[in-house]
């Protein structure tokens, strides 16, 4: 038995520890590995009627991959553009929004962070209350504001600063707010937590020494809030480029969000090994693209756990 | 080096809402001093500290560098540098980064940053340190790095902030020699915060005792410690022995107390208060540990103390007895071991015998606290 496992054993009893590691056991193989890894079979199979299965067409093929590439066979273009291009436009669509809102969460955060007080507390309570009201509504809400008669063009048209509505929804503009807004928390919450921890004298010291704010920020604040900021930025990243509910309700008509594709190949098409297959080709994406963004900004993985 | 930039505070007040930090400090710093505060902790002598590098605006009266008036000049534009408690140390930089920040500021080339860094390396007897991080390093040697990262700015007036404080007490020492030289090389003012007194007094060329944001003296080492003002700087400054008491009578710059418990003594009326104490006024006479003798047995008159021993201590370089005194207050005698051989007196009177001119009386007031 590893050390670390002995030790675990000594501190819980042999009865609590290996209910313990039981129950999470069961949670990351059970319902994450084991339903993931049937998700990557389905990816690697026709897609067969149920008496066919099994059956001696069922062999592991590459087709649905190709799908994603090359497109339907025979068909008129040599690259299935349209969803490819849905593809990189997300994946495009997610750096954008974390950009934007790293650039939006960072002075909160480092406002929150180093002031002192129970203001504080009570800035965080009114972050934290709009997020128990459920995704969807939040998204209806936000067509109220962006809509052609919503609250934005009724006061700009009535101010007569605009003269026609204008469409936020076609211009993915409130996509991209409902986006920003449903994950400003997970944003927040990772930078405020390191820059809390910042030495207020470091600033002062750097102050003192003749920095100009933006450098203190630069050489000071933003080296030691990196952790926090790789760790928000990942997860904006990951969960807009994998977001649902928003794309579907605050999208313009014309643009498609990949996750839309990947929904309607396992409902509307029926075609799970299609979805499977595209959903695999997001995830891993994702997952290099964040670990290249990583490498980039030499950030260490036990700092995304800040 | 030139004489030195001076510091001046006049009529400095500093209030936070109804809090009085700092009460109408009048400071004159000659450019080139090592000048200290020394108080206890909330005492106002950071919040001055802050005042002088810029952190605080004061809510009355100025903060003059070199004569000029500091008025709405920022901390990243007065000739000061600041020495945190803390170091404040760019954990993220290395050290070398950490010593030339000042001169990034500038815009030196990172060649001309380096060859400073090693300059300065030198200087603190920190070569070949300068790749590593400050975790690297021991607490004597960040704190060698904190002071060179603000020479480095080629301040006027370098701030400490209690910055040995977070250090063992060897090093403690050691540090005060080295600060002591660096000062006397670089030449410039330096001023220096501190609760240790015998950091202040080692080290200054002049120390203000802070109290309650008051400021109630300001001299040189030898003088706070013979000569005090007040009641505070007498017991704050030093271990020293109180004694409660009227004044009965004034002999030029001797006086006669009727102290509470110990009959009638003379004391040497500190100069501050000579001609200022009167017949009756309620004063208080310090005389400090070493300053007592024991006196043979059935000694009397107005410089000798009876006083019963409670229990005696060896210390290595004193033998200490402490006996139950004034107000049931212990008095505490320290005589030299020179290799005599100490009688222990524990339960017996004793008759101790000082010199007037180690008796020094002030005004009745505040104590410094225990």
């Amino acid at each position: 038995m590893p050390g670390f496992l002995k030790e675990f054993f000594n501190r819980n009893g042999i009865g609590m520890g290996a209910a313990i590691l039981g129950l999470v056991l069961f949670w990351t193989i059970g319902l994450i590995i084991l339903p993931q890894l049937s998700m990557l079979d389905f990816s690697f199979r026709p897609n067969l009627p149920p008496p066919e299965i099994g059956g001696p067409k069922d062999v592991y093929t590459l087709e649905n991959y190709k799908y994603l590439i090359y497109g339907p066979e025979g068909g008129s273009q040599s690259y299935n553009a349209v969803d490819l291009r849905v593809f990189f436009r997300t994946l495009l669509a997610a750096v954008c929004v974390t950009i934007f809102n790293l650039i939006l969460c960072y002075p909160i955060a480092y406002y929150l962070g180093q002031s002192k007080g129970n203001h504080i507390r009570i800035f965080a309570i009114m972050l934290i209350i709009p997020y128990w009201i459920n995704e969807i509504l939040r998204a209806f809400a936000l067509r109220i504001i962006f809509g052609e008669t919503g609250v934005l063009n009724t006061l700009f048209v009535g101010l007569g600063i605009w003269d026609t509505p204008f469409d936020f929804i076609r211009n993915d503009i409130a996509l991209y707010a409902g986006l920003g807004y449903a994950y400003i928390l997970l944003m927040i919450f990772p930078m405020y937590n390191v820059i809390e921890s910042l030495d207020k004298n470091q600033i002062e010291a750097a102050r003192d020494l003749g920095a100009p704010w933006w450098r203190i920020h630069w050489r000071v604040v933003i080296p030691y809030a990196k952790p926090g900021i790789s760790s928000g930025c990942t997860m904006v990243f990951m969960l807009s480029a994998g977001a649902l509910a928003a794309p579907q309700i605050l999208g313009g008509p014309s643009s498609l969000w990949f996750t839309q594709l990947i929904y309607q190949q396992f409902n509307d098409n029926n075609d799970w090994p299609q979805g499977a297959a595209y959903a695999i080709v997001l995830l891993v994406t994702c997952i290099l693209f964040v670990l290249a963004m990583m490498r980039l900004f030499k950030v260490n993985m036990g700092d995304i756990g800040k | 080096m030139s004489a030195g930039v001076g510091v001046d505070l006049e009529n400095l007040w500093i209030r936070f809402g109804d809090f009085v930090a700092v009460r109408d400090a009048n400071v004159n710093i000659n450019g080139g001093d090592f000048f200290s505060f020394l108080g206890p902790s909330g005492c106002g002598k950071t919040t001055i500290l802050r005042a002088v590098s810029g952190f605080l605006d004061p809510s009355e009266g100025k903060v003059l560098i070199g004569g000029k008036d500091m008025r709405g000049i920022g901390p990243n534009k007065r000739p000061t540098a600041l020495i945190f408690q803390n170091l404040a140390l760019f954990p993220l930089m290395k050290v070398w980064e950490n010593i030339t920040f000042s001169l990034e500021i500038s815009g030196a080339s990172a060649k001309e940053r380096r060859k400073r860094a090693d300059e300065l390396l030198d200087m603190i007897a920190l070569p070949d340190q300068g790749d590593k991080l400050p975790s690297e390093l021991s607490g004597g040697q960040r704190q060698r790095v904190a002071i060179a990262r603000a020479l480095c700015a080629e301040p006027d007036v370098l701030l400490l902030d209690e910055p040995l404080s977070a250090l063992d007490l060897k090093l403690r020492q050691h540090m005060r020699t080295e600060l002591r030289e660096i000062q006397k090389r670089v030449g410039i003012t330096f001023i220096y915060i501190t609760h240790d007194q015998g950091e202040a007094l080692t080290m200054s060329d002049s120390i203000a005792v802070m109290r309650a944001g008051v400021i109630d003296q300001i001299a040189d080492g030898k003088t706070i410690y013979n000569d005090p003002n007040t009641a505070f700087a007498a017991s704050f400054v030093g271990e020293n022995n109180v004694f409660r008491g009227k004044v009965k009578q004034i002999m030029g710059n001797e006086a006669l107390i009727s102290t509470n418990r110990s009959g009638e003594l003379v004391a040497r009326i500190s100069s501050a208060n000579q001609g200022k104490l009167k017949a009756g006024d309620d004063a208080m006479m310090f005389i400090r540990p070493e300053a007592f003798a024991i006196a043979a047995d059935g000694a009397s008159g107005d410089h000798f103390v009876t006083a019963r021993v409670n229990h005696e201590e060896f210390e290595g370089n004193v033998f200490n007895i402490f006996t139950e005194g004034d107000g049931g207050k212990e008095i505490k005698v320290s005589l030299p071991n020179l290799g005599q051989s100490f009688d222990d007196h524990t339960g017996q009177n004793i008759t101790l015998e000082y010199e007037t001119r180690n008796a020094v009386l002030v005004p009745a007031g505040e104590l410094a606290a225990e």
